[in-house]
């Protein structure tokens, strides 16, 4: 009675999680409705008479392999989505058509098939209990083949690391390289490193450009790799535009004035 | 309960699995469902041992995770590496079979 409940509770959700990986725009939603569908799988192998079974399937493909699955995503980028584009004319159609066929084959298969209505259970194969019943199979019967997986499982993990492995080709400058690359070679006004991002009463994240001493935002201070996704603030946004009051005020200290903007030139170059 | 219904129920998983390879572009999406269809076969092999009372089928089974858990880490490894190369993760991309 406990088995059907669960059963009928649990075959729904789990079918739902496996559509869900179909019809996924996204990878992540994708992976996390596979999570979902192992969970309920592994419930099944728990309520038929398979503990051990049920345990591995949660640690091993709900912990490992899954979350192995989203740091790939990760890797690959979390919005990559599939193009909608049908490369083949009508291969959708006939992949619909094709699963549909394969589905009502192998149910009529099954359903029409002489199969015991009652599990005959697994009381008899085990009766130390589930694990102990296991071992003795595995490290007696099947112990052969155990070996050679374990063999597999190394060289799966060796292959995986000489796939991914990358020789670095250049050699990579160390910071007292950097340093005095940046003394012999570099414009002199950046001989102290490119200035820091700026620091204002609404922003001080990294986005915001600095501003020099000569009160022009400077481009130098935002990290290239913000401006090239389009996520830095303008520059533009934190310049200083003279409003017609500030000239008139301006107009009167102006001697001082060319020298200052012999300075707003040079820093303007050097951003 | 009859174990024919888990029977089905693998069916079932089993063919979205084969869909999810057949519709699928992303080499991620298409590689989860190949990870479906395994776990299906598993739940036949699990109700087959429990109808037949016979311990062989969840030895079976547990062998299928084991070489399953092989086969992804290769096979992510592989997507990786194809990614680094195509900055891409769709299988149309990777028809010239040469990186």
């Amino acid at each position: 009675m406990g088995e059907t409940a669960l059963f009928w509770i649990m075959a729904p959700i789990a079918v739902l999680g496996a559509l869900g990986l179909v019809f996924a725009r996204k990878a992540v939603h994708g992976a996390l409705s596979l999570a979902l569908t192992m969970i309920s799988l592994a419930l099944f192998y728990i309520a038929q008479e398979a503990p051990f079974l049920g345990v591995v399937q949660i640690v091993v493909y709900t912990g490992a392999i899954m979350m192995l699955f989203l740091f790939v995503i990760m890797l690959v980028g979390v919005d990559s989505s599939d193009s909608r584009v049908e490369t083949i004319r009508g291969q959708r159609a006939a992949a619909t058509l094709a699963v549909l066929g394969v589905i009502v084959l192998l149910t009529g298969v099954t359903v029409r098939a002489t199969l015991p209505s009652e599990p005959t259970g697994l009381a008899q194969a085990t009766p130390d209990g589930n694990v102990p019943a296991i071992a003795d199979a595995i490290f007696g019967t099947y112990v052969w083949a155990f070996e050679v997986v374990a063999a597999l499982l190394i060289t799966a993990a060796v292959g995986a690391m000489t796939l991914t492995h990358r020789e670095r080709l250049f050699h990579r400058p160390t910071q007292k390289e950097l340093s005095i690359k940046r003394f012999t070679e570099g414009p002199p006004g950046e001989a102290a490193g490119l200035p820091v991002p700026g620091v204002y009463a609404r922003h001080n994240a990294v986005d915001t450009p600095a501003l020099l001493p000569d009160g022009t935002p400077s481009e130098a201070s935002i990290n290239r790799v913000l401006v090239a996704r389009g996520a830095a603030r303008s520059t533009e946004e934190f310049r200083h535009h003279p409003t017609p009051a500030d000239i008139e005020a301006g107009a009167e200290g102006e001697t001082d004035e060319p020298v200052g903007g012999d300075d707003d030139t040079n820093g303007g170059e050097r951003a | 309960m009859n174990p024919t219904n888990y029977l089905v129920l693998s069916i079932i998983l089993f063919s979205i699995g084969a869909a999810g390879v057949l519709v699928r572009r992303n080499a991620l999406i298409a590689f989860m469902s190949v990870e479906l269809m395994l776990n299906a076969a598993n739940l036949s092999f699990v109700t087959f041992a429990r109808m037949h009372g016979n311990l062989d089928g969840q030895i079976v089974a547990f062998f299928v995770m084991v070489v399953a858990a092989a086969e992804v880490v290769v096979g992510l490894a592989i997507i990786v590496t194809i990614f680094r190369t195509r900055r891409s993760a769709s299988v149309d991309d990777a028809s010239l079979l040469k990186l």
